[in-house]
Order: C-alpha cells, then sequence, then structure tokens
C-alpha cells in the first residue's frame, strides 16, 4: 500500500473520465458511492452503518455543484468526509466532572480491550491536570489482573484500591468511601473484561452501577474490532446507558471503523484514543482525523488546509518547478522541514499524512523533533554536489557526515530513505498535475 | 427520526431477521439479484471482508451455472464447500522436542492460550516448559504462573523489565537439560506495525533456532475473533518477521464470527489450528472447518 493509497486513487480512477461539467452525474455518483462503500467495508464499518450511510451521501452528491477549483473526485471525497465528521461528532467531548466529588469512572468492555491499561493512562493524565485520582480494581477474573493495575497505578504514582476477589460492587461501594475520607477527587473503576451476551456478568456491572452511580461509564473498545463492534456497543449501552467510548491501540494500522459503527448506534461520544503503551499515550478523540483515516486517506483535507497556510504562493511554485524538472534535492527537503514546522510540528503533520500510521514505516522516534534537528546537521555536513545527487552518498561519504555532524550512520541512512520516499511521494504529486493525489 | 435511532432500529431488524433470513433465502426463493444482496449480507457481516465476499460469490456463481443448480438450498451446499475448500490445509505431524512460539498483537488471549495448550498436553502425557516471554506488560509472569499452576506444568520467569530474549535463552537451556517435550513460549503483546518491537520477536525466533535446532518448530498467531480486517495486516506483517505455522482463533464464544480467516487463508495461506471458546482451561478446541463454516452460514 502506498501513501496516497485507499479511497483517493480509487476515487481519482472513477472520476478520470469525468470533466468539470456543472453537476455530478447519476451514473458516475454510483460509481463513486460502490467505492466508497467498498472503502467503508474494509475499514470495518458496520454493513448497516455503510448502507445508511451510502443513501445519504448519494443524496447530498446529487444536488452539489461542481467547485472550479478542484476535481471531481475531491469534492466527492470532502462531501464524504464531511458527513463523517458530523456522523462522529464535530467536536471532542470533555470527561463529566461530578458537582459532588469524588467523579466516579467505570470502565467497561470485552476481554483484551485495554481496560487496566487505560485507567492508568487516565489516572495519569488527570493528575497531571492536578485531580488526585484513585484507581480501583474491580477485575477478580482474570488471573494477575489485580496486580497489574497494581503495577500499573504505581508507575504513575496513584493509589490502587482493592479488595482481593470479593464482590466488584463491594469493592467499589468501600473504594468510594475510602475516596471520600481520603481527598481523592476522582475514582476510576476497573473492571473485567467480559462477554456482552454472557448475562451473570453483565448484570454484575448494573450493580456495580447501581451502588456507585458513576460519573462516567466509558465502554472501552479496541479500534481493531471488525463488524460486531454493534453488536457489542448496542449490548453494553443497553444494559449500562454507557455515557462514552474509549477507542484503544489506535497506534497500529487499523483503519478504526468501528469508531463510526458505535458512535452511528450508541449515539454515545468517543472521548479518548489509546495511542501506545506507556502511560502518556492517551490523546483526546479527533472527529475529523478519524474521518479521513476510516476513508483511508490520512487527514488530507486539513493538512491540505494547513499547508495553504505554511506555504506562500511563490514557494509552493518554486517547489512545483523543481520538482517538475526531478529537480528535488535535499536542499529542498530542508526547505521542507522548515514550513513542516510552520505547519505545527513534524509529528503533527506526520501523523495527518495518508498511510503514516499504517504500512508506510515510521516509528515515532522517526518523527519527533530532535530527528528533524539531526537531519538538518547531516543536510548541513554534505557537500553542495552532495546535497544536490543525494545518491552519491556511498559508505565512505556517509562516515565522513556522521563524523562531521556528530550522527550515526543509521541516521544518514534513515535520512536518506525519507528523502527518497519524499521525492517518490513528489513525483506522484507532479503526475497529478501538482495536485495533491486524491 | 434521527439517523442514530434510525440505524439503531435497522441493525435491530437486522439481527432479528438473520436466522429467519437465512432460512428463507436457502428454501425457497429465487437465484435472483435479491438473493446475492442476501448473501453478501450475511457474509460481510461475517467480516470475510468485501474483497473475499466477491470471490467467493463469484466462484459461487460460477459452479451454479456450471452444475446447473436451481435450488437455494443447494447453493447453501455449494456455498459451505467454497468456503471449506478455502480453509483447508493439511498440518505438520508434531515432534519431540517440540517448541511453540505464540505471538499476536496486544490482548487477544496469548497468555490465556498458553495455558490452555499447557493443560492439552499435559494432558496427553508430555513433559512441558511454559516459558514467560513477555517481561513488558505489567504483571504478565505473574499471570503466566497462575496458569502453570492449573495447569501442573513447570515454568520459566525472570524479573519485569529483563530482556525477553535472555529469558528465552536461559529457557530454553532448562528444557534441554530437562528433556522437556514440550516447550510454549509467551511473548509481550505488539503491535505489527512497530518495528522495534518485531525485531525483538525476530530476534526470539532466531534464538530459538540457533540453540534448540534439534527441536520441532511451531509459530502460532494468536487472532481475536472479534478483530476486523486489520487481522489481515496482522498475519502479514507476523509471517514476514517470523514465519508463522498457524493461526489460533480466540473468543469465538462471543457473537463474532471470525470470517476475516477466510481472507487470510486465502490471500496468505495460512492455516487455522486451534479456536478459543472461553477463559476456562479447557475452552481451547482444534479448529473444525464444518462446524466454523456452519457457524455463518447456517441459522441457528
Ligand atoms: N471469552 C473469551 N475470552 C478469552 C479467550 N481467550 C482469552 N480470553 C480473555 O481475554 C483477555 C486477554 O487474554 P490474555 O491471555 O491476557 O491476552 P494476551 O494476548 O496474553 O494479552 P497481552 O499479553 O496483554 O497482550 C483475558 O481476560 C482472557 O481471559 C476466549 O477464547 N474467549
Ligand atoms: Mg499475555
Amino acid at each position: 500500500m502506498g501513501v496516497f493509497s485507499g479511497l483517493g486513487d480509487k476515487l481519482k480512477h472513477v472520476f478520470s473520465k469525468l470533466t468539470a461539467r456543472g453537476k455530478l452525474d447519476e451514473y458516475e455518483i454510483k460509481q463513486a458511492m460502490r467505492e466508497i462503500r467498498i472503502a467503508l467495508l474494509e475499514a470495518d464499518v458496520n454493513f448497516t452503518v455503510v448502507k445508511d450511510f451510502i443513501s445519504k451521501i448519494s443524496e447530498r452528491a446529487k444536488g452539489e455543484e461542481i467547485v472550479k477549483s478542484v476535481t471531481p473526485g475531491q469534492q466527492v471525497v470532502k462531501i464524504v468526509h464531511d458527513e463523517l465528521v458530523e456522523l462522529m461528532g464535530s467536536k471532542n467531548a470533555k470527561l463529566a466532572v461530578s458537582s459532588k466529588p469524588p467523579t466516579i469512572i467505570m470502565m467497561c468492555g470485552l476481554q483484551g480491550a485495554g481496560k487496566t491499561t487505560m485507567c492508568g493512562k487516565l489516572g495519569a493524565l488527570l493528575k497531571k491536570q492536578g485531580k488526585k485520582p484513585l484507581l480501583v480494581a474491580c477485575d477478580i477474573y482474570r488471573p494477575a489482573a489485580i496486580n497489574q493495575l497494581q503495577v500499573v497505578g504505581k508507575n504513575v504514582g496513584l493509589e490502587v484500591f482493592e479488595k482481593g476477589t470479593q464482590k466488584p460492587a463491594k469493592t467499589a461501594e468501600q473504594a468510594v468511601k475510602h475516596a471520600t475520607n481520603n481527598g481523592f477527587d476522582t475514582v476510576i473503576i476497573d473492571t473485567a473484561g467480559r462477554l456482552h451476551i454472557n448475562d451473570d456478568l453483565m448484570r454484575e456491572l448494573e450493580e456495580v452501577k447501581k451502588v456507585v452511580s458513576p460519573t462516567e461509564i466509558l465502554l472501552t473498545v479496541d479500534a481493531m474490532t471488525g463488524q460486531d463492534a454493534v453488536t457489542v456497543a448496542t449490548t453494553f449501552n443497553q444494559r449500562l446507558d454507557v455515557t462514552g467510548v474509549i477507542l484503544t491501540k489506535l497506534d497500529g494500522d487499523t483503519r478504526g471503523g468501528a469508531a463510526l459503527s458505535i458512535k452511528a448506534v450508541t449515539g454515545k461520544p468517543i472521548k479518548f484514543c489509546g495511542v501506545g503503551e506507556k502511560s502518556g499515550d492517551i490523546e483526546v478523540f479527533h472527529p475529523d482525523r478519524m474521518a479521513s483515516r476510516i476513508l483511508g486517506m490520512g487527514d488530507i483535507v486539513s493538512l491540505v488546509e494547513k499547508a495553504q497556510e505554511a506555504m506562500d504562493e511563490e514557494a509552493i511554485k518554486k517547489m512545483e518547478k523543481r520538482v517538475k524538472d526531478a529537480n528535488f534535492t535535499l536542499d529542498d527537503f530542508l526547505v521542507q522541514f522548515e514550513s513542516l514546522k510552520k505547519m505545527g510540528g513534524i509529528s503533527e503533520v506526520m501523523q495527518m499524512l495518508p498511510g503514516m500510521g499504517g504500512r508506510f514505516k515510521f516509528n515515532e522516534k522517526d518523527i519527533d523533533e530532535k530527528r528533524i534537528e539531526k537531519f538538518k546537521a547531516i543536510i548541513c555536513s554534505m557537500t553542495k554536489k552532495e546535497r544536490e545527487h543525494p545518491e552519491i552518498v556511498k559508505s565512505s561519504r556517509r562516515r565522513r557526515i556522521c563524523a562531521g555532524s556528530g550522527t550515526t550512520i543509521q541516521d544518514v541512512n534513515q535520512l536518506l530513505k525519507q528523502f527518497e520516499q519524499t521525492r517518490d511521494m513528489m513525483k506522484k504529486m507532479k503526475n497529478n498535475k501538482g495536485r495533491l493525489p486524491f | 427520526m434521527g439517523i442514530f435511532a434510525k440505524i439503531k432500529n435497522a441493525l435491530k431488524k437486522t439481527k432479528d431477521a438473520i436466522a429467519y433470513r437465512l432460512n428463507k433465502l436457502f428454501t425457497g426463493g429465487v437465484l435472483n439479484d435479491d438473493f446475492y444482496d442476501e448473501l453478501e449480507m450475511i457474509l460481510l457481516s461475517a467480516d470475510i471482508g468485501s474483497e473475499t465476499t466477491e470471490s467467493i460469490l463469484d466462484e459461487l456463481k460460477t459452479q451454479i451455472d456450471k452444475k446447473h443448480v436451481k435450488k437455494s438450498a443447494e447453493v447453501r451446499i455449494l456455498l459451505k464447500e467454497i468456503m471449506h475448500d478455502i480453509l483447508d490445509f493439511e498440518l505438520p505431524k508434531e515432534e519431540y522436542p517440540l517448541v511453540i512460539l505464540i505471538a499476536g498483537v496486544n490482548g487477544v488471549g496469548k497468555t490465556t492460550t498458553i495455558g490452555k495448550l499447557a493443560n492439552n498436553y499435559k494432558k496427553a502425557g508430555k513433559s512441558v516448559t511454559i516459558v514467560a516471554g513477555d517481561t513488558f506488560r505489567a504483571a504478565a509472569s505473574d499471570q503466566l504462573t497462575v496458569w502453570a499452576d492449573r495447569a501442573g506444568v513447570r515454568i520459566v520467569k525472570q524479573g519485569e523489565g529483563s530482556d525477553a530474549a535472555a529469558v528465552v535463552y536461559d529457557a530454553l537451556q532448562s528444557a534441554k537439560s530437562k528433556n522437556t517435550q514440550v516447550t510454549l513460549i509467551d511473548t509481550a503483546g505488539r503491535l505489527h506495525n512497530k518495528v522495534n518491537l518485531m525485531e525483538e520477536l525476530k530476534k526470539i525466533d532466531r534464538i530459538i533456532d540457533r540453540e534448540f535446532p534439534e527441536a520441532m518448530r511451531l509459530n502460532y498467531i494468536v487472532l481475536d475473533a472479534t478483530t476486523g480486517q486489520n487481522a489481515l495486516s496482522q498475519v502479514d506483517l507476523f509471517n514476514e518477521a517470523i514465519d508463522i505455522d498457524g493461526i489460533i482463533l480466540t473468543k469465538l464464544d462471543g457473537t463474532a464470527k471470525g470470517g476475516v480467516v477466510l481472507g487470510i487463508a486465502g490471500e496468505q495461506e495460512v492455516p487455522v489450528v486451534y479456536v478459543g471458546v472461553g477463559e476456562g482451561i479447557d475452552d481451547l478446541e482444534k479448529f473444525d472447518i464444518d462446524d466454523f463454516v456452519s457457524g455463518i452460514v447456517d441459522a441457528e
């Protein structure tokens, strides 16, 4: 899968024969909808949700005038994207705070979704915001689950309340008392993973809910979940009336269509995402980024907007010309870094690029600002000839460059590889007449 | 009615109607577009994925033409045959000493499966060592120790944060000196797109080859049946790293059907070997193709 693969490419193909002729015509809309349907299904959006979504989109696309400056493909992508964002909630939702402390947050979900890890992350986040959270161990089934929460708690410097394998409702009740008496303003209750169809275990959660009346009941869902996400979310929501959803493991390369399915069937906002195994790897949910990710096109929409702000016309023209002449050099690469910086930092931009979370192998460590500083040092240690013809940088030159820049051979290799990938990307853009290829 | 309410309603109807529709589909009816639309819906809802669904349906249509099938009841049989063929692989015969490396993304059921496997081999009269190769996740080795006790087998472990490759190295020496017939190695959950974590797994894989060349090797990836199309990517990248011999499909006791393995079997030729059907020590079964296919195609 290339950097710009996904729905964008396919739509481009569908619309390649179409020149702007006023309105989108019905046949083409139908073709485009087929591609969108497949894209959504491949992203694991539930097929019922897809069906509804498609009929809504087709209606809207029919009436739409083609804006002169964009291709019909872009136009349809934009419509789909906008509708997706709207369906997923146009802005991110905050955690509720109880007017009568402590605020009680109860986690629930299937086995292996990532609840325990998320308890630690949420706790750490709230602690950083000046709160005093208490973690409560109510997973009495999985071997060593209580241990796990204790280790997690210790790592983030939070107290863990546990009462062994006694009934979770009782433990939760005691924990809230403990919190009230000891100045904790937030209580985060970890519960055992369970199947939504396990009536006894679902009743256990209802009991916990009844006893402590949580401020938030957060359904934790693995972002890789497939079609079954709707059944799971519907059942949990019916039994517990959850207040929000947390998506985990979004640092993988899943398209995450479950997010859309869950939002569609429960109407409940997605509040946080887990994006790694460390306690700091938690983010608030951005519906617009998720929409792009589901469509398999990265956050191209905001990227385009940001790019327009950050690069002035003149610079773009110059860059375009160099790309056209196949003249893109490491010097240009350096200029790109600078403009990326203006666009809000490398990592933010990289995250928005299509495929970056996916098969295009970027480690987190590849995209941090420090690495970029290294890249700059490396480029500055090169001769003019090397900067213009990076392909001549072989082993002896590499050694000299890394000595000169105080970096390692790996750093140099990394830079050259990334440069090459970028140049390929630029070539693709060039084939698309300077437009971003979607 | 708002869009949420509408979708919710539609879903409920779909669920209620699915058994009814399946039966209606295969008992009467003509083989028209509606028929194929219904079939498509059934396959998609099992996570078979649009691409694989399409190729299954294409094959079905071809065979329907070729065999002049007119009745939808016969179509059910044909469809099952096609799916059966995709999933049918010959599995290697196990020899001892045997080393099984268990890998997969986070939370799929690796550790639990090791407990179940240990129990199976123990019951079959084999000597078993399990290796706590997850040195990363909090309390992972405590969890595995509970399983070792339940199964009544020995476990080799070191403290949290120690080097996983070193644990495996030591464990192999110990397994060899004790003449262990089956060595089961647990590993930390890792997302397949994390290059450095996959490198660590490769290293473990190489160490086993190097330190225990006389042993038969099996590398299994554990997949959660609830997972959608991302499972394709998981198998793809784990396979690239450590040559996967088979899949253990867990959590089939839920409502997810695990149909994504059809795409995996078709594209990547990796067979399903076991299925997990619960959290108990006996909840591991040999993969039965007919049962599995029936779970997707037959009404309950
Ligand atoms: N219902 C059901 N639950 C299962 C099955 N297999 C495992 N589980 C549960 O899934 C959860 C995660 O299982 P683990 O064995 O800890 O998974 P893991 O892959 O070792 O997880 P990490 O090491 O954290 O990556 C536990 O609560 C298990 O009890 C199964 O077949 N059915
Ligand atoms: Mg484990």
